[in-house]
């Protein structure tokens, strides 16, 4: 029986007032499983990423509910909300967001250190992520100093090591050429997908669709269709 | 060090540290500006110390004097009947007269050089400084005199003991070389000697007691002793009292203090500019990194407290290094210039430190306003 992550009911969202007013999701529903890797795509300016952020706890939806495994989001704090990212909601940013002046490790570490882990044990915690994802070599080295697919990688390790039950992408191959987009997204899916741990993935990249479970498809602010993946879980 | 650390603090430490330009000129505006406060204001401290110099080096525990003398040197005589009348207050042990004029030196090479005489009770000898060389006795055999081997000693060619020269005409004798707390502000060299030398040597005005040295019977006496004094419409301070009365002249009446403030106000905007500026543009640089932390989980509450703990950081970075920067040059300038007056007090500390304390503060409010506003959203947006 398939298990419910995240619940979501009628989830409206505007930006701006009067006639500058945009509704950038519509009344939108959706139930996202545990074991399963579900896509989000569309059109740019489809809703995609407005609906991720109020999925995942990051925009606070103008109407509607969020739930993990039932419990309500929007009615938490900032606080509790911070919190709740923290521990169960794994972040990978379109890019990548590493800070160019830590190491590879200490970026990896960081989600550890924000839950005030002593830093020594985050750090040795941070290289055994690193060998998962196949940089333990780079741990010293500077972001920077990283290929694209490299960085994405970092990326993906630091928001594992906090070992989260959702995992969200926000377009994780865009910046990444054919076939390390598809190694990146096959690593997920072979390594990091568990009947624990749900993975949702925005993106446009038709390259990887055979990887997901299920695909949502946005248009305009709302789901005009969900697909089963070539690969269901 | 690690284990003691917060690892958000380290984080916040390594995130600073680590963009090295941005640090240094941080570092840099803090310490510039620190070192021009501290310098500014310890050349105020120094000149208010040697202002005050007679009445350390002296040290009695009340003085009495006309209420119009502003500065040691500009001392109005006393009528003597007012040393009687504070000898004959109840709370008085014992009151002297001190004589404090000015005189001209013959030096052996014919020059003249301008000095400070300052005449001891000739019965007590009472506000003697100590002596290095000599015996304060033979202060009483003819023409003796006692110089201070102070930064204006080498002024009169550093006389040793016997050594002769002429005061106003008349032959005097180095008796002794004493060792006082603090040199004078004028720059000219001091000669100790008994009260009716003193007057015998330099020409005087009517009356010649330029202040009354008391010592009070107890502690406690003092404000009976001040009232009796005020009541014949004279002034007695204490050593303190006369030391703050000085300073406070030179800091409101000469406007000297209004300069040393506005340079510190000066140093401060100029600090307070630099690393403003530079601290806003590193949290503009790090804007979308703050928005990821945020994004990850961080608490706004935590951000606020790293944003806040880079800047102290800085801030006291700069404040040690603008101090010992400060301290470095007054004693270089000491090295070649023995009369330089700066001097470092835990008062001039403490202005550096509260003026860095606000260009911290400050800094970090534009920072975490900043911060505060960054939605998480926008990260996602791109």
């Amino acid at each position: 029986m398939k298990r419910i992550a995240i619940q979501a009911l009628g989830l409206q969202k505007w930006f701006g007032d009067g006639e500058a007013r945009t509704l950038a999701v519509q009344d939108v529903s959706l139930d996202v499983n545990f074991g399963e890797m579900l896509y989000i795509v569309g059109p740019s300016g489809s809703g995609k990423t407005t609906l991720l952020s109020m999925i995942s706890g990051i925009l606070r939806p103008n109407a509607g509910s969020v739930a993990i495994e039932g419990c309500d989001l929007w009615s938490m704090s900032n606080d509790g909300l911070a919190e709740l990212r923290l521990n169960r909601i794994g972040f990978v940013f379109q890019d990548f967001h590493l800070f160019p002046r830590l190491t590879t490790a200490e970026n990896v570490a960081i989600p550890l250190i924000l839950r005030h882990e002593p830093w020594q044990a985050s750090i040795e915690k941070a290289l055994v992520y690193l060998k998962k994802v196949g940089l333990e070599s780079r741990a010293d080295l500077p972001p920077v100093k990283l290929s694209g697919g490299e960085q994405q990688r970092v990326a993906i390790a630091r928001a594992m090591i906090g070992t989260p039950d959702i995992l969200v992408l926000d377009e994780p191959t865009a910046s990444l050429d054919g076939d390390t987009g598809r190694n990146i997204v096959s690593f997920i899916k072979n390594e990091l997908l568990t009947p624990q741990r749900t993975v949702v993935i925005v993106t446009h990249d038709a390259r990887i669709y055979e990887f997901a479970s299920r695909v949502v498809n946005m248009e305009d602010g709302r789901i005009v269709g969900i697909s089963e993946g070539a690969s269901r879980a | 060090m690690r284990s003691l650390m917060n690892g958000t603090f380290i984080l916040a430490f390594k995130l600073l540290v680590n963009d090295r330009a941005k640090f240094q000129a941080l570092v840099g505006g803090i310490t510039f500006s620190t070192f021009l406060i501290v310098q500014m204001t310890s050349l105020f401290a120094g000149i208010l110390s040697r202002a005050s110099s007679t009445v350390l080096n002296v040290g009695a525990k009340v003085w009495v004097m006309d209420p119009a003398v502003n500065t040691v040197s500009s001392s109005i005589g006393l009528p003597d009947y007012v040393l009687d009348f504070v000898r004959s207050i109840e709370g008085v042990s014992y009151a002297v007269p001190l004589y404090s004029g000015g005189a001209l030196v013959k030096l052996n090479n014919g020059t003249y050089q301008p000095v400070t005489i300052i005449g001891l009770d000739d019965d007590t000898l009472y506000g003697r400084p100590a002596l290095e060389q000599g015996s304060i006795e033979d202060l009483y055999a003819d023409d003796g005199f006692v110089v201070v081997n102070d930064a204006e000693y080498s002024k009169l060619g550093s006389p040793p003991l016997k050594a002769q020269m002429q005061i106003n005409d008349h032959r005097a004798v180095i008796v002794g070389v004493a060792r006082v707390a603090s040199s004078g502000l004028n720059g000219v060299p001091t000669l100790y000697t008994t009260y009716k030398r003193a007057i015998s040597y330099v020409p005087s005005t009517r009356f010649t007691t330029a202040y009354i040295l008391v010592e009070p019977k107890q502690a406690s006496d003092i404000a009976a002793i001040k009232a009796q004094v005020a009541s014949l419409g004279y002034l007695a301070v204490t050593n303190d009292e006369f030391v703050s009365k000085v300073s406070n002249w030179f800091m409101y009446q000469t406007g000297a203090g209004t300069n040393m403030m506005l340079m510190a106000v000066i140093s401060f905007i100029v600090g307070l500019s630099i690393s403003g500026q530079t601290f806003y543009t590193f949290i503009l640089e790090n804007e979308s990194k703050f928005g990821a932390l945020k994004a990850i989980g961080m608490k706004g509450s935590e951000l606020v407290k790293m944003i806040l703990f880079q800047a102290i950081f800085t801030a006291l970075t700069g404040l040690g290094l603008g101090v010992g920067l400060c301290t470095l040059m007054i004693f270089i300038a000491r090295l070649r210039l023995p009369d330089y007056a700066a001097k470092v007090t835990y008062e001039n500390l403490l202005i550096a430190f509260l003026m860095v304390l606000i260009i911290a503060g400050v800094s970090s409010y534009i920072g975490v306003r900043r911060v505060l506003r960054i939605e998480p959203f926008d990260i996602f947006r791109g």
